[in-house]
């Protein structure tokens, strides 16, 4: 074969042709047997505006939570008797949809639930709690499973078989049903929004430890690694230091599926009977308020109210952890 | 389950008559493709005409990013549409087929051409038995039963020289050697009994001992079935003793055109010579260097103005730099070359030692002829 | 009356599971990694099962009197031999785990019966409901994916991504709640609660699985689908796919049949796992729409304190989960060479 043609054994003709042609091929749309392929997204280094708005609706709904007390709203547990006869579920019954269930009706932008009482101010209380819990809880989740991970990827050998299995275990038990054992096992003994965040922070820990270790393991082996370790660099300086910052990025992306999901389970815990009291609002408390007046056909409002606080939330954390993602090209096949 | 249609048997033969039509069976005239990318128009394929006769065999060589690839698949209109613009005219049988939908084309892809890739691990699907990878699309163009469709498999698959057929067709790809899976793709290609078969680098990824023996089973299928083939490759030694006609591409047009022993005989264009040299000889004592071509073929988004070869390029002039040489008949017929000094004449000898005086480096050695034709025995080396 | 298909269907899972263990087995004495794997599995199998026993003890008071709060001290004394709470503590996980592996779940003190009894029926119905929600997962998230890949940067593609985007963010029992209120309480079409045997009327058993079924599928169509699409378009850029364009075939033929089983590794990857984790995952649709399953029964345990049933419970769900996994696993790493092999060389 004549040396001045490379042999083109690997990949095909084609592709080999655009490559010398000048064609880049991943970075625009390629098209074989007319079926478009290969539409990989250019990385966007500039925030999207999808990214801006999720950062206002997060940003917003803290501030609220903070503010709570001296926002011009109603207190949580304050009961209106305007709301409660409009909705009282006995007398509505009968005309279900009627009129008297409007759910913004007398200054109260969101209306209320069946208790008398004003849901946007539930719901902006219900948020200091979710949030709470959603937060707290991978706060809790990165700081115990990112130390596993980072440890169990940078030291490797038996350390690392014996977190991985530790983290496997954990992660063998269904999240829900977890969650569920724990607050029945601690109900009592703790205030209940501890018992929350504790539980759920106890199903996040295997997940971000793994991520964290699937992750370390990766950077452990890089060039800066070694040259901090060939100059004499203590471990745990090198974890802090080099690896812990290139780990961050896919740590937080995860972090924030994570609070999703979190808030989503804390509300599916309330529905279950299980989680906070009625007089502490969540958006999950809303919802399993509401749940009644919706079987009765009376009105869904309440339970719709809740859950697009819910999904709004989770929307905007997917959205952002898919721009950390994007934007730190945060590998996941290291799943 | 939606059940595949079948194409209607009246409808192929409306559309594309079986019976002979006088004329080229393919005829090419001013072809050009080019791709849009972020960083420009690619000139992949420019101006490209030529044209192939029934039972003939026309070899496209060049270097990889030469277009011959591009072209092929311009030709049989395999490329996407989208990003892609094509122009220029491509008659099969006398009918424009150049700007035809891929709806149409399906009624000529696989039973009136058909193409052979250039590796057969990635072309064959591995998740599907061969036999069925071979049936498929007997049962999909013509109106046979499956029994009969697998009968005619199985002596595909022997007429190719596959052992065992029966065992084979219930194999996957990846159970058959690298020659096997080169020959289930011949097979294929050959199923409907195409009139024009594109081979694409056919050899390229097989180990050299099969090389030889899958381009005589081509030429063997090629002259039994009297079907036009083009062969595509970027070794010159692989269509020196088995095609009528060759045309050198260069940065995505042809250079040169000419009969098989016309081009080796009595070469214009520096190009092809220096494609020739490139070819090692078994006369060469071991340890002989390689004539290579220095430097790279250009990038095609902003071709340069004058010749394409120019830059390395020995005989390369300043006319060569400025002015694009056209595509111009020899003394021979059939001979098209497209150089301002080309090989062999008065004007090629003079600018060679214009530029050998001026101490260019010059990659094309002694004099301007070339020194011998290669051999077959070479030609299955390389 | 019996029901045929949850019988039939809890006969296959554990079909299923046998043969996955079967197939770590296999490998555990062929290759290392395979006897590691084997010593893993029983190693969580151990400590999921540990966990599980515990619940009882970690509940604050007396685990006898918290099962059987009205009881006298009297009638106390014959549960805590029945439970074993006068043996040693490992002792009692012992005997409580061959208790568990012969069948034997221990007793609802609530009712008095053997959890076991529920259990048989709640398992079959959660299977079911899982089947059902897999099945139109995948059914819908199929073709959505081929599409969507097919026309990977087009309008559609965009508005599927978008739409499977916003149904991930989705929780199942929003999504259920709407449902209940559009489809069922206002509109009639589906009853909102209780469970009817397949075996009792058919018709009645599809009406009744359907919401919540559907529920679970919702947000696994939108994970399915852009699992698939992503493989698929990696697909579509292989060779063999112009081969199959260049012999004339139909776009949806290269589409269903070239390009999509090559591309369904990980969907079916996903969807198995998935499979495995509804068995105690799906509660809440349980609950919310009662159907009596193993969540539900999980459930209904805790809320009554009934620690032995929710040991039992924990555990089965736990040790199913670890078992289905395990035989995803030993599943794949038979299937694997010959996909490994295509894949490798294809790339």
């Amino acid at each position: 074969m004549p040396e001045s043609q490379p042999p083109e054994s690997a990949g095909t003709a084609l592709a080999d042709e655009m490559e010398t042609t000048g064609l880049v091929a991943d970075a625009f749309t390629v098209e074989i047997a007319g079926v478009t392929a290969g539409v990989q997204p250019t990385r966007k280094r500039r925030l999207g505006f999808g990214a801006w708005l999720a950062l206002v609706w997060l940003v917003g709904l803290i501030v609220a939570a903070i503010a709570a007390p001296i926002l011009p709203i109603a207190g949580p547990n304050e009961t209106f008797t305007s709301i409660q006869r409009a909705q009282a579920p006995f007398a509505t019954i009968s005309t279900p949809g009627g009129g008297t269930t409007t759910p913004f009706a007398e200054g109260h932008l969101l209306g209320g639930d069946r208790n008398g009482h004003d849901l946007l101010s539930r719901a902006v209380y219900g948020a200091r709690n979710s949030l709470i819990v959603g937060f707290g809880a991978i706060a809790f989740g990165i700081l115990v499973g990112g130390l596993l991970g980072l440890i169990g990827g940078y030291y490797r050998g038996r350390v690392d078989s014996v977190i991985v299995a530790f983290l496997d275990i954990m992660l063998a038990i269904p999240a829900l049903v977890l969650a569920l054992s724990l607050t029945a096992v601690l109900r009592g003994r703790v205030p209940d929004l501890w018992i929350l965040v504790i539980a759920l922070a106890i199903i996040s820990v295997p997940v971000l430890g793994r991520i964290t270790r699937a992750n370390t393991l990766v950077w452990s082996e890089r060039e800066f690694v070694t040259a901090a370790r060939a100059q004499g660099a203590k471990n745990w300086r090198i974890m802090t230091r080099e690896v812990l910052p290139n780990v961050l990025p896919a740590m937080f992306s995860i972090a924030l599926l994570g609070v999703a999901v979190v808030i989503s389970a804390e509300a599916a815990l309330r529905l279950l009977g299980i989680g906070l009291s009625i007089t502490d609002p969540s958006w999950g408390g809303i919802i399993n308020d509401g749940r009644d007046f919706l079987t009765q056909g009376i009105t869904a409002h309440v339970v719709f109210v809740g859950s697009a606080f819910i999904f709004f939330t989770i929307l905007a954390l997917n959205y952002l952890a898919d721009v950390v993602r994007a934007r730190f090209d945060v590998r996941e096949a290291a799943i | 389950m939606i059940r595949w249609r079948r194409h209607e048997r009246a409808d192929i033969t409306e559309r594309f008559p079986t019976e002979s039509v006088e004329g080229p069976l393919l005829e090419v005239t001013n072809v050009e493709t080019h791709f849009e990318t972020p960083r420009g128009v690619v000139h992949a394929v420019d101006d490209v005409s030529f044209s192939l006769d029934r039972g003939r065999t026309l070899g496209v060589v060049g270097e990889s990013g030469s277009g011959k690839t591009v072209l092929s698949r311009s030709v049989m209109g395999l490329l996407p549409k989208k990003h892609v613009i094509r122009r220029g005219s491509i008659k099969f049988e006398g009918r424009e087929i150049g700007n035809a939908s891929a709806e149409e084309m399906r009624h000529i892809w696989g039973s009136q051409m058909a193409m052979i890739f250039q590796d057969p691990m990635t072309s064959l699907n591995p998740v599907m038995k061969v036999g069925k990878q071979i049936t498929e699309s007997l049962l999909y163009h013509l109106d046979i039963s499956r029994t009969y469709a697998t009968e005619l498999a199985e002596a595909l698959l022997t007429s190719v020289g596959i052992p065992e057929p029966k065992r084979r067709l219930a194999e996957y790809p990846h159970q058959l050697s690298g020659g096997l899976r080169q020959r289930v793709m011949i097979a294929i290609a050959l199923a409907c009994g195409p009139k024009l078969l594109f081979a694409d680098e056919p050899t390229t990824a097989l180990d050299v001992t099969v090389q030889a023996q899958i381009l005589d089973l081509l030429q063997e299928q090629q002259r039994e079935r009297f079907m036009a083939m083009i062969l595509v490759t970027h070794d010159l030694g692989v269509v020196a003793g088995r095609t009528d006609e060759i045309a050198v591409m260069y940065a995505g047009k042809i250079v040169e055109k000419a009969p098989t022993s016309v081009l080796f005989r009595n070469m214009k264009m520096p190009y092809t010579e220096a494609l020739v040299r490139s070819i090692p000889k078994l006369s060469d004592r071991s340890h002989t260097r390689l004539n290579v071509i220095p430097g790279r073929p250009p990038q095609l988004v902003n071709p340069p103005v004058g010749c394409r070869f120019a830059p390395r390029c020995p005989y390369a002039q300043d006319k060569c730099v400025k002015e694009e040489p056209p595509l111009r008949e020899s003394d021979v017929p059939g001979h098209k070359f497209a150089c301002w000094f080309p090989v062999g004449t008065p004007e090629g000898r003079d600018a060679l030692e214009r530029n050998r005086a001026a101490g260019l480096p010059a990659a094309v050695g002694s004099d301007g002829a070339a020194t011998a034709l290669p051999n077959s025995s070479a030609a299955e080396v390389g | 009356m019996l029901d045929a298909l949850g019988t039939i269907l809890g006969i296959l899972l554990i079909l299923f599971v046998i043969l996955g263990v079967l197939g770590v087995l296999a490998l555990a004495v062929g290759t290392r990694a395979g006897r590691k794997k084997l010593l893993q599995l029983i190693v969580v199998l151990l400590v999921v099962t540990f966990f599980s026993f515990s619940l009882l003890h970690l509940t604050p008071g007396d685990p006898a009197r918290t099962q059987k709060p009205f009881a006298t001290e009297a009638q106390l004394r014959p549960i805590r031999k029945e439970i074993g709470l006068d043996k040693p503590f490992l002792v009692q996980y012992k005997d409580w785990l061959f208790d568990f592996v012969r069948g034997d779940f221990g007793k609802d003190y609530s009712t008095n019966l053997p959890v076991k009894d529920s259990i048989g029926k709640q398992l079959g119905v959660s299977l079911q409901l899982i089947f059902y929600a897999q099945f139109l997962a995948l059914l819908f998230a199929i073709p959505l994916g081929i599409l969507a890949a097919y026309k990977a940067g087009t309008w559609f593609d965009k508005i599927a991504n978008s739409v499977a985007f916003g149904a991930i963010a989705i929780p199942p029992f929003v999504i259920a709640f709407v449902f209940i209120f559009y489809l069922a309480v206002q509109g009639g079409w589906f009853p909102t609660q209780q469970y009817v045997a397949f075996g009792t009327d058919p018709a009645e058993h599809i009406k009744h699985m359907f919401l919540p079924a559907l529920s679970l599928a919702i947000a696994q169509i939108a994970i399915y689908m852009r699992l698939l699409r992503s493989d698929m378009i990696q697909t579509l850029q292989e060779d063999f796919i112009t081969m199959a364009k260049a012999k004339g075939l139909t776009n949806r033929r290269i589409l269903w049949r070239h390009a999509l089983r090559p591309s369904s590794f990980t969907l079916l990857t996903a969807a198995a796992l998935n499979f495995g984790a509804l068995i105690g995952g799906a509660v809440v649709i349980e609950f919310i729409f009662q159907l009596p399953g193993m969540g539900l029964g999980l459930v209904t345990a805790v809320g009554t304190r009934q620690y032995s049933a929710v040991q039992a419970y924990v555990a089965l769900i736990a040790v199913a989960f670890v078992l289905f996994n395990a035989f995803v696993d030993g599943v794949y790493s038979v299937l694997d060479p010959r996909i490994r092999h295509a894949r490798v060389a294809a790339a």
